[in-house]
């Protein structure tokens, strides 16, 4: 039988990445680390930013290790703190490629292939042009708890934050698809989510506290988890 | 009715959903009936009665399939269509005695279409993702449609064999349908 692979997922705590890392861990792949990049720009065309620094007590609830590398989140700089992340990884953990969440931006998708070609490691999107719907079905399937931590798009408001991506949630936002055009998985940065709970787990977490930033279509939740 | 069949080369399972189960999607979407198949398994009854084969891509450095090219020999004398997308079009060109080079494009580009090709005329974005091209104007039975210096789109010219190095199944997703429907 073949050795499993090592891999390093590019990790947000988002649904996207914890998706494709699930999915990495049932085809019977080893995740030898998680790979956090905390932008300092929430404007960041290349990471998530909202509720990023949970990602340490994810990284514990799965008992996996996390590497985390901090960026100013300048548009290309931000590039070069992602590949000393991923030779962190290669070095530390022995990574033999990373895992990525992308389903659609070929911006971030492309930059994260290059420097794995550079690196000499395999870089997979398991997500890669997937459904929308059925990427959030799947979810709802595999039995993710999911929440919205920040939303950028008209139409979505304050009453989304926090919100749960449950069957509710989808009938929802494909109403708001209809009237705004928006991507109903938040494919074009029009939402952003944090994973309470998945099977990759030992348990789930708890929000016990928050901070909302922002205002009108353009809010992000901090939260506080125990 | 007609079913496609849709040859999967990736060694990595997690490459599947990259680069097999994108051009399923838009199959489905299209209704159009399909079967996958790995390189390994592909046997004269699968090929049988299939008018429409499609070789699908695979990672950068999932490259197993070069080293046991020969599986593919049954692309000499099949008679139906084939379209082989990046590490599928390395296959044709193999196969009908081309030889492997080096180029890197990973992103978008821009190519130019002189003349029409499974749908695409004039300039056309596309999406590429590979190390290794053929150089198919050293196989005197292909035709090139596109040659940026690197062949990027190449048809047999007696037979419906089809290559492309850049990845359909992300930018020009017709391209496909229009290939399915011939």
């Amino acid at each position: 039988m073949a050795q499993r692979k090592k891999l390093g997922i590019l990790f947000s705590g988002g649904k996207d990445s914890t998706l494709a890392a699930f999915l990495a861990k049932k085809l019977g792949y080893e995740i030898g680390c998680l790979i956090t990049i905390v932008s300092q720009n929430p404007e960041s065309y290349m990471f998530h930013t909202p509720s990023i620094e949970r990602v340490k007590e994810q990284a514990n609830v799965m008992g996996i290790p996390l590497v985390v590398v901090k960026t100013k989140g300048e548009k290309e700089e931000e590039l070069d703190d992602l590949e000393k992340a991923i030779k962190k990884a290669i070095e530390d953990y022995g990574i033999e490629g990373i895992v990525s969440g992308a389903v659609e931006s070929v911006y971030q998708a492309s930059r994260i292939q290059r420097i794995c070609n550079k690196l000499g490691i395999e870089c997979f999107n398991p997500l890669w042009q997937k459904d929308q719907l059925e990427l959030l079905e799947d979810l709802i399937r595999e039995k993710f708890e999911v929440i919205v931590t920040g939303v950028f798009a008209e139409g979505l408001d304050e009453k989304w934050l926090g919100r749960n991506v449950d069957k509710g949630f989808i009938d929802d936002i494909s109403k708001l698809k209809e009237k705004f055009g928006i991507s109903i998985s938040g494919e074009g940065g029009e939402f952003e989510s944090l994973v309470l709970n998945c099977p990759l787990f030992d348990r789930g977490l708890k929000i016990v506290g928050f901070k909302d930033y922002g205002e009108g279509n353009s809010l992000r939740r901090e939260v506080e988890l125990g | 009715m007609k079913k496609v069949l849709l040859i999967n080369i990736c060694k990595e399972k997690l490459a599947y959903f990259e680069f097999v189960k994108p051009i399923e999607d838009i199959l489905k979407k299209n209704k159009i009936k399909y079967v996958v198949k790995d390189y390994k398994e592909v046997s004269g009854k699968d090929l049988d009665g299939k008018s429409n084969v499609i070789i699908c891509g695979t990672t950068i450095f999932d490259n197993e399939f070069l080293e046991e090219v020969s599986r593919f020999n049954w692309l000499l004398d099949f008679p139906g269509k084939v379209l082989g997308i990046c590490g599928g079009m390395h296959v044709i060109g193999l196969i009908f005695g081309g030889k492997l080079d080096k180029k890197t494009e990973v992103g978008y580009y821009d190519e130019k279409f002189e003349e029409e090709f499974l749908g695409l005329t004039d300039n056309c974005e596309v999406y590429h993702l590979h190390n290794n091209y053929i150089d198919f104007n050293t196989l005197k039975e292909f035709m090139v449609f596109v040659d940026n210096k690197v062949s990027q789109a190449v048809r047999h010219k007696k037979r419906e064999i089809y290559g492309v190095l850049f990845h359909p199944e992300v930018r020009q997703k017709e391209l496909i349908r229009v290939f399915c429907s011939l």
